[in-house]
C-alpha cells in the first residue's frame, strides 16, 4: 500500500507493508537516528513527533501515519545549526552512549512546544517514557530545562 | 575529640611513599584536563547520525534468528532442518550437526581467559531456557522466523536445577559432562570457579574478637540491559577477509576468540567497533559475532545477528547471582580483628567471568576495612538457567551488599555511630591491601599499597549534602507518626583501575600539516566518554586545544591493541599509553623545531600549539609539519605507546541517601542521593558526575524493582521492559554528585576510575537506611513493595 506524509517538511510517498510498524519504514529509508530499543514501546528510543504529537513508532503502523506530519530528529538540526534541545542535550553532558538521545531530545521538543517554561517535574515526566541506561537521567533533565530557556530566549529574540 | 580523629593523627604514610599530597598544585595548571569540555562525539548522537552497527547493513544482507531451547536441560536426540533448508528465502542453517565444535569461552578476557571454556557456538545438549538450537539466515527476518517453526527437534530431557546450592549437593545432575570442556574447577559437582584465599589465622581472630556479627546476604538476577540490544553485521571484503561489525566492548577479544571458535587465522578477521549503545559489561562478551560470522563464510553473504529485547533479556548476560555469608569479629572499640567472606554464586548455564567476577565480591569488598585476618571463599555453581556474566561492578556489589550492611549491624550492637566505626577502620594511604596478593585474576596478584584516598573527604562531603544530622530526628515511631517514615544510610566504597600486570593498553598518534593530530586508540567509547576523556589526555600533554585532536576507536585493522572498555581501566591504562604517545610526540616536534632553526633543543618550549624559541621566535606545529613532510628532515612526527600497569590505585567513595517508606504499601521512595567520589583528579568533571550518577541508577534499579521471575520449568515470566523495570526519569530521586579533589601519582594528569565504583552503592545502603526508617533489616534484594510490607507486618504483628 502507499504511504503519503509530510516528513520534516517534505512530501514523500512511499510503498510499505499493511503490517509494518513505522520504526522499519523509517530506517528502511535512511531515517535512522529512529532507534528500535524494545520494539514493544516501553523504551522510547523510536519516538517521533506526529503532528507535533509524540508517538512511540515502534508500535504505531506506518499505515497509521499516512496522511499525517511526521518529524524525526533528522527533520531538527544540521551539523552547522543544531535545534536548541539539541545543543542543550551535548551541552549538560546528557548524551553518554547516545542511543536513547534522539527519543529523548523528541521529547523535549514536544514538551516545550506546549509548555514554554517546564519545572524538573515536567521534564521527569516527559523522560518519564524513555529509558536511558548511562545517565541516570540527572543531565538529562539538566538539558531539558536547558533547551526550554533557550527555545524561549529564541521566542523573544523572534 | 572524636573518635575517628584520633585514628587519623595516628596514621602515618611510610617514608618517602608518594600518596599525591604534593601534585594538588596541578589542578592549577591543567588547560583542557579536568574541565567539562563538549564530549567529541556528542553532537552526531544528538543529531541522529547513522553511527551505530545496525544502522547501515551492506546490501544483501542475510538476517539471521535463533531457535533458543524451550527447555531447562535437555538432550537433543534428532534435529530435522531438511523443512526449514527448502523454506523460501533460506540461504544458511546452522546447528550442532554441522558447525565446527569448538569448547571456549565467550568471555572477552586477556588470554588466557580464566574463564572455563564451556560453551560451543551450538552443543547437543541445551542448558537452560533460552540457550542456541538453531540458527537461520534468510533473505528477511520474517523468512528466517517462518524457517525455525518447521524445525524439527526431538528432546531428552534431562533433570535440571535452579538452585547453585542444589547444584553442588553429591548426586545433583551434571551440567557439564564429558571430555572436552576445559578450566571447570569440578564438573562432578557442577562447580564452575572455586576461589579460597586466607590471610593470617580468621579462627585466632574469632577467638580474639569480642563481637562476631554473622548473618547471610542474598542478591538476585540483574541484566545489563543497554538501549542497545546486541547486534552484529559481518561480510566478506573484496579480499575475502571477515569484516565483524559489532556492538562490542572489546573487538580485540573478538577477534581473536572468533578466530578459536571459526578456525580461521586471525589475520583473516577484521572487528569494527562503530559507536555502541551501552555496553555495562554485556557487551564484553563473545555473543553475537560468531552466528552471522558462519552464515557469511557459509554462503559468502553479509549477515546480521540483532536481539530483540526478550532475546537480549533472557539469552544475554546478567550479574551473578549470589549467596554471601559474612562472618565479621570485633573488639569492643570497633576495630575490626576478622572478616570472613564465604559466597555462593550462581553462574547459569556456562561460567563466563564466573572465577573472576567472583574474585571481585572479596577482592573489592573486604580490603576496604583492615583487619589482621580475612578469609575469603566462593563456590561458583552452574544451573540450568540465564548465563551471567560481567556487568559494571563485576563483584563488587554483591561483596558489598554484605560488608556494608554488616557495618551498620556491628556498628549498632556496639553502641558505635555508623559512620565512626568505618572511619576508625578504613583503608588509609600507604595501607596495604593483603588481599590484592592472595587473589589475583585467576592469578596471584601483585601487591597494591595505597596512595590517593580522599574517603575522609567524600565522608565529610557527603554528610554536609545530606544533612546527616537530621538522622534520627524524623519521628518514626510515636503515636504522631504517619505511615510515611524516613530514614537516612550511608556507604563506603572502593574499587579498582584496572586490572595490574593484565590490562594493556596502547595508543598511536601522528602529526598533520595543521597541527592538528590524529589519535587512534583501541579503547573502546561505548558511551563513557573514553573518546573525549583520552582526547583531553591527549590535548593537554601536546600543548593544544581539544578540537587539535581528532581521535578514532576502534578497528582491529587500524588502531593498535587494548584489551577493551572493562575493569574501570579505560582512563587509568589506555589513557597513561595515550599521555606517553603525546609526550614522545612533543619531544619529536621539539627536536624538528632545534633541526630548523639549527639550535639546542634545551631551552624550547611547547604552548600554544606551537614551539617557541628563548629568543622569542615561534614555529607553529603546523609549519614544523610541512616542514618535516616537504623539505628538510623529512619525516612522519608520530609516537606510539603502550601502557600496563602493576598498580591498580582504588577509587574511593561515601554514598549518602534519604528514603521515605510507606508502610501501608510498603514503596520505597529515594528523596535525596548524594555520591561523592575520590577519582583522583577527574578528566573531565562532567562526564565523571555521569558515571557517577548512571552507575548509581542501574543500582538503584537492582535494589528496587529489577528481577528475572522463574517459573517451574526455568523459563523467565518477566522478559521485557513491561515487567523487567529498569529505573526511568520518575524513578530517580533527587541526585548529588561531589567528586573529591585528590591526584593519584600513578595516573596519567593525576587520574584514577570512576565508572564502576557507584553501582556497589545503592543494595546496601537502601538496606541500611529502610532499617533506619522503620526498624526492619532486609538482607535480600529486591526490596519490592510486598517484601518491605510483609517485613513491615511481621514486625508490627511480633511488637
Amino acid at each position: 500500500m502507499r504511504f503519503e506524509a509530510t516528513l520534516n517538511g517534505r512530501p514523500v510517498s512511499w510503498e510499505i507493508a499493511p503490517h509494518a510498524f513505522l520504526t522499519e519504514v523509517l530506517r528502511a529509508h535512511g531515517y535512522v537516528g529512529t532507534k528500535r530499543g524494545c520494539e514493544t514501546g516501553d523504551c522510547g528510543a523510536c519516538a517521533v513527533l506526529l503532528d507535533g504529537l509524540e508517538v512511540n513508532s515502534c508500535v504505531l503502523l506506518a499505515a497509521q501515519a499516512s496522511g499525517h506530519a511526521l518529524t524525526t530528529i533528522e527533520g531538527l538540526g544540521t551539523m552547522d545549526h543544531p535545534h536548541p534541545a539539541q545543543d542543550a542535550f551535548v551541552d549538560a553532558g546528557a548524551i553518554q552512549c547516545g542511543f536513547c538521545t534522539p527519543g529523548m531530545v523528541m521529547a523535549t521538543v514536544a514538551l516545550c512546544g506546549d509548555n514554554a517554561s517546564p519545572t524538573a517535574d515536567d521534564a521527569r515526566a516527559a523522560l518519564g517514557g524513555h529509558l536511558c541506561r548511562c545517565t541516570g537521567y540527572v543531565k538529562p533533565i539538566e538539558a531539558v530545562l536547558d533547551a526550554a530557556a533557550r527555545l524561549r530566549g529564541d521566542a523573544q529574540r523572534g | 575529640m572524636r573518635k575517628g580523629d584520633e585514628m587519623t593523627k595516628e596514621f602515618k604514610t611510610p617514608d618517602g611513599w608518594d600518596t599525591g599530597a604534593a601534585s594538588m598544585g596541578e589542578y592549577e595548571r591543567f588547560k583542557t584536563v579536568n574541565k567539562s569540555e563538549r564530549r567529541v562525539d556528542a553532537l552526531k548522537l544528538a543529531l541522529g547520525k547513522g553511527t551505530f552497527a545496525d544502522d547501515e547493513l551492506p546490501a544483501g544482507t542475510l538476517h539471521v534468528k535463533v531457535l533458543w531451547s524451550p527447555h531447562a536441560h535437555a538432550k537433543i536426540t534428532r534435529i530435522d532442518v531438511s523443512r526449514a533448508e527448502k523454506m523460501p528465502g533460506v540461504r544458511c542453517v546452522l546447528h550442532h550437526g554441522n558447525v565446527p565444535r569448538v569448547p571456549h569461552t565467550t568471555a572477552g578476557q586477556g588470554f588466557p581467559e580464566p574463564s572455563p571454556w564451556d560453551a560451543y557456538m551450538f552443543d547437543d545438549v541445551v542448558r537452560f531456557v533460552g540457550d542456541r538450537v538453531c540458527a537461520v539466515g534468510a533473505e528477511t527476518e520474517a523468512d528466517a522466523m517462518r524457517a525455525l517453526e518447521v524445525i524439527d527437534v526431538e528432546y531428552a530431557l534431562l533433570p535440571a536445577i535452579f538452585d547453585p546450592e542444589e547444584a553442588l549437593k553429591p548426586g545433583a545432575v551434571r551440567i557439564h559432562a564429558g571430555p572436552d570442556p576445559r578450566g571447570i574447577a569440578d564438573t562432578s559437582k557442577n562447580l564452575a570457579a572455586h576461589l579460597h584465599a586466607v590471610v593470617g589465622d580468621p579462627e585466632r581472630g574469632f577467638a580474639d574478637s569480642d563481637l562476631v556479627v554473622e548473618n547471610e546476604y542474598r542478591v538476585g538476577y540483574h541484566q545489563q540491559s543497554p538501549i542497545e540490544p546486541h547486534v552484529a553485521v559481518t561480510w566478506l571484503d573484496e579480499n575475502n577477509r571477515l569484516t565483524v561489525k559489532v556492538a562490542t566492548q572489546v573487538p580485540f577479544h573478538s577477534r581473536r576468540i572468533l578466530a578459536q571458535v571459526l578456525e580461521i587465522p586471525v589475520s583473516r578477521i577484521r572487528v569494527i567497533k562503530p559507536r555502541i549503545g551501552g555496553g555495562f559489561g554485556g557487551k564484553q562478551e563473545i555473543l553475537v559475532e560468531d552466528i552471522p560470522a558462519l552464515v557469511t563464510l557459509r554462503t559468502g553473504r553479509p549477515a546480521r545477528l540483532y536481539y530483540t529485547r526478550a532475546e537480549q533479556l533472557v539469552s544475554a548476560r546478567t550479574r551473578h547471582p549470589a549467596i554471601v555469608r559474612l562472618k565479621t569479629g570485633f573488639k569492643k572499640d570497633g576495630t575490626m580483628v576478622v572478616n570472613q567472606m564465604k559466597a555462593i554464586g550462581n553462574t547459569g548455564a556456562y561460567g563466563a567471568h564466573a572465577l573472576t567476577v567472583f574474585s571481585c565480591t572479596g577482592g573489592k569488598a573486604l580490603p576496604l576495612y583492615r583487619a589482621k585476618h580475612y578469609l575469603f571463599e566462593a563456590h561458583v555453581a552452574y544451573t540450568n538457567l540465564p548465563i551471567a556474566g560481567a556487568f559494571r561492578g563485576y563483584g563488587g556489589p554483591q561483596g558489598f551488599f554484605a560488608t556494608e550492611i554488616q557495618m551498620d549491624i556491628a556498628a549498632e550492637r556496639l553502641g558505635l555511630d555508623p559512620i565512626e566505626i568505618r572511619r576508625m577502620n578504613m583503608l588509609r594511604p600507604g595501607d596495604d591491601n593483603p588481599l590484592a596478593v592472595a587473589l589475583g585474576e585467576g592469578r596471584e596478584g601483585y601487591p597494591q599499597i595505597i596512595r590517593s584516598c580522599g574517603l575522609e573527604d567524600c565522608i565529610a562531603k557527603g554528610k554536609e549534602a545530606i544533612g546527616w544530622h537530621r538522622r534520627g530526628t524524623f519521628d518514626t515511631s510515636g503515636p504522631g507518626a504517619g505511615h510515611l517514615r524516613r530514614g537516612m544510610g550511608m556507604v563506603l566504597l572502593m574499587h579498582g583501575s584496572g586490572i595490574p600486570g593484565i590490562d594493556m593498553a596502547s595508543a598511536f598518534l601522528k602529526l598533520n600539516d595543521d597541527g592538528s593530530f590524529n589519535l587512534l586508540v583501541g579503547a573502546t567509547d561505548i558511551g563513557t566518554g573514553s573518546d573525549t576523556i583520552l582526547s583531553q589526555i591527549a590535548a593537554e600533554a601536546l600543548r593544544v586545544p581539544l578540537d587539535k585532536i581528532v581521535i578514532y576507536s576502534s578497528d582491529t585493522d587500524l588502531t593498535p591493541f587494548d584489551t577493551g572498555a572493562y575493569a574501570s581501566s579505560t582512563t587509568y591504562i589506555t589513557g597513561n599509553a595515550v599521555k606517553k604517545a603525546a609526550e614522545g610526540t612533543l619531544r619529536q616536534l621539539i627536536a624538528a623545531a632545534a633541526k630548523i632553526w639549527e639550535c639546542e633543543e634545551l631551552g624550547l618550549q611547547a604552548h600554544d600549539v606551537a614551539i617557541w624559541h628563548p629568543d622569542g621566535r615561534r614555529l607553529t606545529y603546523g609549519e614544523i609539519c610541512i616542514s618535516t613532510f616537504y623539505n628538510h628532515n623529512q619525516h612522519q612526527i608520530m609516537d606510539h605507546a603502550s601502557h600496563l600497569s602493576y598498580e591498580c590505585p582504588p577509587p574511593f567513595s561515601a554514598h549518602f541517601c534519604e528514603i521515605e517508606v510507606d508502610t501501608e504499601t510498603g514503596g520505597v521512595k529515594v528523596v535525596k542521593y548524594v555520591a561523592a567520589v575520590d577519582c583522583g583528579v577527574a578528566i573531565n568533571p562532567k562526564a565523571a558526575e555521569g558515571q557517577t550518577e548512571g552507575g548509581t541508577s542501574i543500582s538503584l534499579g537492582w535494589a528496587l524493582s529489577e528481577e528475572f521471575r522463574f517459573d517451574e520449568s526455568g523459563r523467565m515470566q518477566n522478559a521485557g521492559f513491561d515487567g523487567y523495570k529498569i529505573p526511568s526519569a520518575l524513578d530517580i530521586p533527587e541526585f548529588q554528585s561531589i567528586l573529591v579533589p585528590t591526584y593519584e601519582p600513578t595516573g596519567p594528569f593525576g587520574a584514577k576510575s570512576v565508572s564502576e565504583i557507584p553501582t556497589d552503592g545503592p543494595a546496601p545502603i537502601l538496606s541500611n537506611a529502610i532499617y533506619d526508617a522503620i526498624g526492619v533489616r532486609l538482607l535480600e534484594i529486591p526490596f519490592t513493595p510486598e517484601k518491605v510490607l510483609a517485613a513491615w507486618r511481621a514486625k508490627v504483628a511480633g511488637r
